[in-house]
């Protein structure tokens, strides 16, 4: 197939014709999951706020239903696609992979997305993200599903291909960058993640149709999980990719150490999977000693990975400033970063609460006896708003900042809102964040329509602070849905109305990365060996905060009733 | 731009690693140990733990034990609806039904006193979430979970559903009394 090639005169950046037109399309249906996922978590958090209380009952599960599936599912593995696409055929700066299959793929996907919603829509399949068996949704519920799962599998495929066409037509030499690097952990991750689906989800649909007549419950839900998390493992792998994208693209940051940060890559694969498990701290039909094995000390090797990333990428961005000359006390370097420019600002900000909120409340949600306090409690949605919102999706958020001129060639619109607007929407994410998890820890469920219990044969009183702590949820929620909107107005606003830009030329042949010169190499051994002294205090930061709320945790578990 | 291009030491396996990055590995995992560690303690030295005997059952055969259970033991009945208030005999067994939309029955406990509290469900997937002590255990159809509970302090405890199980979910409320 003949395609054309062109490089950006912004970013040097080359893009083939076909790989690009799929990165934009599949980016804009992510942003248009993203739409109907931000309408729909208005509508929750508006019910949710116990002054306010919007939608009756059954359209509350139901939006909440479509919430869930629209943001964690739809919007995540669309704008994936779009970044595996370009962590192959850009980076790589070679052809795509079978771009009519790619095309297949991604319309596959559209076809499941819009088959689901209708199900979720029709108003019979309220079953929630994870449809637990037995409460059944309608058969389409789960074939759309699996539609857009087989998609996003040949969508994997395409990249995986595509690095075997870059290699086969030497379009680089030596090894593939540490981006494209984390792009294929990404991947294999997903290959497993949707395998997993299909096991489950495949025989879900069966029973739907009447053909399977029972699914284990607590089977189901082991597979399940298999799926439900070890996809939002493809998500930290990506964004961390970004991250390393992003240091690199603003401050020409080099990792502290290849092998250190690949090899950090390689352990998500290895042991994330396993970390699927904790959601099933609290079920009856797993011994306790399945229960340590696979959540303690194999997820701590992935947890390990990721404190390696919240190590080296500050790391990065502090070494390349302090080569620029911010060497003056601890934080110069990161004091005088470019705090204006939304890539960076989102970026950092991704960083900070994905570690401190996310990371930190992950690992302690994740405790085997802990898991007891805080189980199906708001403090779970409060964990993952933490590292899939203000986590993966502001890391898409700024990454869309740096793209938005290069790939679609608009200038971004307004640009005093896009540089507040990573600030709105990671800050107010965080604060919500922590406030669900505040009230979590005060025991409120998740998925509850009613802090009153209407219609209850008894009465119960939340602490007066339980229903501060959903007021507060209310404001930032509808802050952090602000902030949510506000981008996507800024990004479809900039590819309607943004200023053209230049494309650069076009051939009708790849330019091939440049072999590294032995000056480079030579630059890059040693000589240049910069210290970091203000990342190893942020990282002991952390590290302080994480042992300390760590233990603070097994005092409240010590004050529970005894069980055993 | 390193990470986005091909690491310019093609041997960058063979780069030495800076001794600041090998002590924060060294930090990470053996905090991971700790954590390990810490469970594996718990289980030995902790008063928390979750019970592991669950035994394979189905709705019929767990409501027919259930039933036998309220029978020779309730003390009285509270509410309009007449649920059945039953006394656990100290030590002994007690059952506890999840059901659309429902704990059933009540419970009457005695502070300090150890109880084998049976929980299993007749439909859907439901969450025991013992409230305002904040225990949180699932509650699946077809198993059986045995859970040893002592309860430390006297009061009114209510059980709120938190497992999404339809439009009901929300008024699924149950009570626990410990006296």
């Amino acid at each position: 197939m003949a395609t054309t090639y062109r490089t950006c005169p912004i970013s040097g950046l080359q893009f083939e014709d076909q790989a690009e037109k799929l990165m934009r399309w599949n980016a804009v249906a992510g942003v248009l999951a993203l739409l109907a996922g931000g309408i729909t978590a208005l509508l929750v958090i508006l019910t949710r706020w116990p002054a306010i209380k919007l939608l009756p009952a059954d359209q509350f599960y139901l939006i909440l239903t479509a919430h869930g599936v629209d943001m964690l599912i739809l919007w995540i593995i669309f704008f994936e696609i779009a970044v595996l696409y370009f962590a192959s055929s850009t980076l790589l700066r070679c052809r795509l992979a079978a771009p009519k299959v790619a095309w297949f793929a991604f319309w596959l996907m559209v076809v499941g997305s819009i088959m689901t919603n209708v199900a979720i829509f029709q108003g019979e399949s309220t079953v929630m993200f994870t449809s637990y068996v037995p409460m059944q949704a309608k058969w389409h519920f789960y074939l759309g599903i699996i539609l857009f799962a087989v998609g996003a599998l040949i969508g994997c495929g395409i990249f995986f291909g595509t690095l075997v066409v870059a290699r086969r037509e030497k379009t680089y030499s030596g090894s593939i960058p540490l981006v494209t690097f984390g792009a294929l952990t990404a991947a294999i991750i997903a290959t497993f993640t949707i395998l997993s689906g299909a096991g489950i989800l495949v025989p879900t649909f069966l029973w739907a149709v009447g053909v399977i007549k029972e699914i284990d419950a607590q089977l189901y839900r082991m597979v399940w999980w298999g799926l439900g998390h070890s996809s939002q493992q493809i998500n930290v792998s990506a964004h961390v990719s970004i991250w390393y994208l992003i240091a690199a693209v603003v401050f020409g940051a080099k990792p502290l150490s290849e092998k250190v940060s690949r090899f950090a890559f390689l352990l998500y694969i290895l042991f994330l999977q396993l970390a699927s498990a904790h959601h099933l701290l609290s079920d009856p039909g797993m011994s306790a000693e399945w229960k340590v094995l696979n959540t303690s000390y194999f997820m701590y090797f992935a947890v390990m990975a990721s404190m390696i990333h919240g190590f080296t990428v500050p790391g990065a961005v502090e070494a390349a400033q302090r080569r620029k000359g911010y060497t003056n006390g601890l934080f110069e370097w990161l004091r005088k970063a470019p705090w204006g420019n939304p890539v960076f600002s989102g970026m950092f900000i991704s960083l900070v609460s994905f570690g401190f909120l996310g990371g930190i409340s992950g690992v302690v949600l994740g405790t085997e006896q802990i898991n007891m306090l805080m189980h199906n409690t708001f403090y779970v949605p409060g964990h993952f708003h933490t590292t899939v919102v203000s986590g993966t999706t502001l890391a898409f958020m700024a990454v869309t900042y740096l793209l938005v001129p290069v790939l679609f060639k608009r200038q971004m619109i307004l640009p005093k809102l896009c540089q507040i607007q990573p600030y709105l929407f990671g800050i107010s994410m965080s604060v919500l964040g922590l406030v669900m998890m505040g009230a979590g820890t005060l025991g409120v469920s998740r998925r509850h329509w009613d802090m009153a219990f209407s219609g209850a044969p008894f009465q119960y009183e939340w602490p007066g602070a339980a229903n501060l702590m959903m007021g507060l949820t209310g404001i930032f929620g509808v802050l952090a849905v602000t902030g949510g909107a506000l981008w996507i107005l800024l990004v479809v606003g900039s590819l309607l109305f943004g200023k053209k830009l230049d494309g650069g030329k076009v051939s009708d042949r790849p330019t091939p990365i440049p072999a590294s010169t032995p000056a480079a190499a030579a630059v890059a051994h040693g000589s240049d060996h910069v210290a970091v002294p203000g990342t190893v205090v942020l990282a002991l930061l952390l590290f302080v905060c994480f042992v300390l709320y760590y233990f603070v945790n097994w005092k409240y578990l010590s004050e529970v009733w005894l069980l055993s | 731009m390193s990470a986005i291009l091909p690491p310019s030491e093609r041997l960058w396996w063979k780069q030495p690693i800076d001794k600041i990055e090998w002590a924060w590995i060294a930090i990470a995992f053996v905090w991971g140990m700790v954590m390990f560690v810490m469970m594996i303690y718990w289980h030995i030295n902790g008063k928390q733990n979750l019970s592991n005997e669950v035994y394979k059952t189905s709705p019929e055969l767990f409501a027919a034990k259930a039933e036998k259970f309220i029978a020779e033991n309730t003390v009285r009945t509270e509410t309009d609806q007449q649920i059945p208030v039953v006394k656990v005999p100290a030590g002994g067994d007690g059952y506890l039904i999840a059901r659309l939309w429902a704990w059933y029955p009540i419970l009457e406990l005695e502070k300090g006193k150890t109880y084998k509290i049976h929980l299993s469900s007749m439909d859907y997937n439901h969450g025991f979430s013992l409230q305002p002590v904040n225990i949180n255990i699932q509650v699946i159809p077809g198993y059986e979970h045995v859970v040893k509970m002592t309860p430390t302090k006297e009061g009114t405890y209510a059980i709120v559903c938190n497992e999404f199980c339809g439009i009901g979910h929300h008024s699924m409320l149950g009570r626990i009394y410990v006296k």
